[in-house]
C-alpha cells in the first residue's frame, strides 16, 4: 500500500515532467528563432543605438550622440510629420470607407458575393509593387487621373505625384482604396447581430441613423478596436508603397518621406547603422505609446457584450 | 403593382445601381493596366478607354525580355521558389509550434505564449538592421537564405492562427491516441496534422502571398539581378530614369498579379475565412 501511495506523486512529477520536455520540445523551432531573430537582435538593436556603426568597422560607443543628432535632424522631424499625417488620415479613412461598403453589401442584394469580390480586389493586390507602380502612373501630369478630370471638363496641368502639396495624399488614397480586408471583417460583425435588436428599435420608433449610432456602432466597436491597433502599427510602418510612388528618397521635396523611408536610407544608403537603429528605437515607442493609448481608452467606447449581462 | 411594390423594386435598382457605379471606380484602375498592356505606348495616354484599337501582346514579348540582360523567366522562377520554400518552412515549423501550445500543458506555456503575441506587434524595423547584419556576416547577402531561413522557425501570427484552430478539434482524439500506443509526435503527425488542413492551406495561401508581394526583404538582401524577385525586377524595370515602355511594365506587371489572381480565386473561402477568423490587416 505505502509503495503505491509514494510511487503515484512521483509518477505524476514524471509525466509532468515529461510534458514540460515535449512541450518544449514542440516550441523549440519558434523558441529558437524567437531568440536568434527577435530576441538577440533587439537587444544588439538598442545597443547599436548608442553608437557609431557603419557595418565594416566595430561599432564605436558614443552614448545619446545618436538620439541628440536625431532631434537637430530637420529630416527625422519631416519623416515623423508626414508618417503622423499618413497614419492619421488614412486609417480613420479606411475604417469609414470599410464600414460604409460592409453596411451597403449587407442589405439583401443579389450577386452579392461577386460584388463583395470585387471591392476585395484592391485589396488583394495592393502591397504589390505592380499596383503601386500603376498609382504612380496614374497621378502622373499626363495620367488617367487629370484624363478623367479633363473629360469631366476640369482641366489640371499639376502632376499630382510631382507636387508637394498633394504627393502624399496620393499615398492615403492608394491606402484609403484597399479597404477589403477591414471590409470583410466588418460584414462578419454585422452579420453578427441580432436582428431582434433592430426590429425592436424599429418598434421603438429609431430612424435608420439613430439605429446605426446606437446599436450597430456599438456592436462593432470590439472590431473598431482591433483595426485601428493594427493599422495604426502598419501605417507608421508604411515603406513598399512611398518607396515606389514618391521614390526611393521621399520626392518631391520630402513629402512623401515616410519614417520606415527615412530610416531605411539612414542604414542601407549611408551606413548610419548606429543612428538608425535609434530611429527605430523612437519608432518602437511611438508604436508602444499609441497602442497603450489605444487599450487604455478602449473601456471607454469597446462595447463588450459580456459587461452587459 | 402596387405602391409598396413599386418602392423595393426601386430601391433594389437604385442599390444595385450604386454598388456597380463603386465598384467599377474600384476597380478601373486595375481594368486600365490590364487593358493597357494590350496598347501602343502612343495609345495608352492618349485616351482613357479601356479597349484597345487593336489588342496585341508585343508589350509582353518586349517586357519578357527583363532588365540587365535577364529575363522575367528567371524572376518569376526566383519569387516562386522563395515564395514556395518560405510557404514550406511556415507550415512545417508553425504546425509543430501550434501544437505545442495548443496541447501540452508544460511549465512557462504561458510566458512564452504572451512572449510570441507580443512580438506579433513589433514593427519590422526594429530587428531589421541587427538581422541584416546576423545575415552579413554569415555571408548569406545575396542568396535567399535570410529570406526562407527564418521561416522555418515558426511565424507567430501563422502559429497563432493554427493554434485558434486545433482548440476546435475534440480532446478525445488524442487522448484515444495516447491509449492506443502513440506518442505526442505520432500523434500530431498522423493525427491532427492532417485534421487541420483547413487551417494549412489558409496559412498557405497567405504566406505565399506575402512572400510573393514583398518587397522590403528582397530588397535588403538580393542584389543581383540574376537574383531578383519578380517585385524587385518590377521596380527596376520601371525605374523613370531608364524606361518609358509603360506597355511593357504594365504588361509585367499584370503578369506578376497573375499567381495571386489565380489562388483567390480558387481559395476565395479560405481567404475570407482567414481573414474574418484573425481579423488580419490588407
Amino acid at each position: 500500500m505505502t509503495s503505491v501511495t509514494t510511487r503515484y506523486p512521483s509518477r505524476e512529477r514524471r509525466t509532468r515532467l515529461r510534458d514540460t520536455l515535449e512541450g518544449y520540445a514542440f516550441i523549440s523551432p519558434w523558441l529558437v528563432g524567437f531568440f536568434a531573430f527577435t530576441f538577440f537582435p533587439i537587444l544588439a538593436s538598442l545597443y547599436f543605438a548608442f553608437t557609431d556603426y557603419d557595418l565594416l568597422s566595430p561599432p564605436v560607443f558614443t552614448g545619446l550622440s545618436n538620439f541628440r543628432a536625431l532631434l537637430r535632424d530637420d529630416l527625422f522631424w519631416k519623416s515623423l510629420g508626414v508618417t503622423f499625417q499618413y497614419a492619421f488620415v488614412s486609417v480613420p479613412l479606411r475604417l469609414a470607407f470599410a464600414l460604409a461598403v460592409a453596411m451597403l453589401l449587407n442589405m439583401n442584394l443579389r450577386f452579392v458575393g461577386f460584388y463583395r469580390a470585387v471591392y476585395y480586389i484592391p485589396s488583394l493586390i495592393g502591397g504589390s509593387v505592380a499596383v503601386a507602380v500603376l498609382w504612380r502612373r496614374i497621378f502622373m501630369k499626363d495620367g488617367i487621373v487629370n484624363m478623367i478630370l479633363g473629360s469631366l471638363g476640369i482641366h489640371s496641368e499639376v502632376s499630382w505625384i510631382g507636387n508637394p502639396r498633394t504627393a502624399l495624399l496620393t499615398l492615403i488614397l492608394l491606402a484609403a482604396w484597399q479597404f477589403g480586408s477591414s471590409m470583410l471583417i466588418f460584414l462578419a460583425g454585422l452579420k453578427q447581430i441580432p436582428r431582434s435588436y433592430y426590429e425592436a428599435a424599429h418598434i421603438d420608433g429609431a430612424n435608420p441613423f439613430q439605429r446605426f449610432i446606437h446599436i450597430t456602432i456599438p456592436q462593432l466597436t470590439p472590431l473598431i478596436f482591433f483595426n485601428l491597433v493594427m493599422q495604426l502599427i502598419n501605417g507608421f510602418t508604411i515603406f513598399t508603397q512611398a518607396y515606389i510612388v514618391g521614390g526611393p528618397s521621399g520626392d518631391p521635396m520630402n513629402s512623401t518621406l515616410v519614417y520606415a523611408l527615412q530610416l531605411y536610407k539612414k542604414a542601407f544608403e549611408f551606413y548610419q547603422m548606429g543612428y538608425a537603429s535609434a530611429m527605430a528605437w523612437v519608432l518602437l515607442l511611438i508604436i508602444a505609446v499609441f497602442t497603450a493609448l489605444i487599450f487604455k481608452s478602449s473601456y471607454l467606447w469597446v462595447h463588450y457584450e459580456a459587461k452587459e449581462g | 403593382m402596387n405602391y409598396r411594390q413599386t418602392t423595393r423594386i426601386l430601391r433594389s435598382v437604385l442599390t444595385h445601381a450604386v454598388v456597380i457605379l463603386l465598384g467599377y471606380v474600384m476597380i478601373y484602375p486595375v481594368l486600365w493596366m490590364i487593358a493597357s498592356s494590350l496598347k501602343e505606348n502612343s495609345e495608352i495616354f492618349a485616351s482613357a478607354s479601356l479597349i484597345p484599337r487593336v489588342p496585341s501582346f508585343e508589350a509582353y514579348v518586349r517586357g519578357w525580355k527583363g532588365v540587365g540582360g535577364v529575363s522575367f523567366a528567371t524572376f518569376f522562377g526566383n519569387s516562386f521558389f522563395y515564395s514556395t520554400m518560405a510557404t514550406v518552412g511556415t507550415l512545417l515549423s508553425s504546425s509543430l509550434v501550434a501544437y505545442g501550445f495548443a496541447r501540452i500543458r508544460f511549465r512557462g506555456r504561458a510566458f512564452w505564449f504572451t512572449c510570441m503575441l507580443l512580438t506579433m506587434m513589433l514593427p519590422y524595423q526594429i530587428v531589421m538592421i541587427p538581422q541584416y547584419i546576423l545575415f552579413f556576416k554569415l555571408g548569406w547577402v545575396n542568396t535567399f537564405a535570410p529570406l526562407i531561413v527564418p521561416t522555418f522557425f515558426g511565424q507567430p501570427f501563422f502559429i497563432f492562427l493554427m493554434i485558434q484552430f486545433i482548440r476546435g478539434i475534440p480532446l478525445e482524439l488524442d487522448e484515444s491516441a495516447k491509449i492506443d500506443g502513440c506518442s505526442r509526435f505520432t500523434t500530431f503527425r498522423h493525427i491532427i496534422f492532417p485534421l487541420m488542413s483547413p487551417a494549412l492551406v489558409t496559412s498557405a495561401i497567405f504566406q505565399f502571398y506575402w512572400k510573393w508581394d514583398d518587397f522590403l526583404g528582397p530588397l535588403l538582401y538580393l542584389n543581383r539581378p540574376v537574383h531578383y524577385t519578380v517585385s524587385l525586377a518590377l521596380r527596376m524595370f520601371s525605374d523613370p530614369t531608364t524606361s518609358t515602355d509603360w506597355a511593357a511594365i504594365f504588361a509585367m506587371g499584370t503578369l506578376s498579379l497573375v499567381p495571386i489572381f489565380l489562388i483567390f480565386m480558387f481559395f476565395q473561402r479560405y481567404l475570407v475565412e482567414g481573414i474574418t477568423v484573425s481579423g488580419l490587416k490588407g
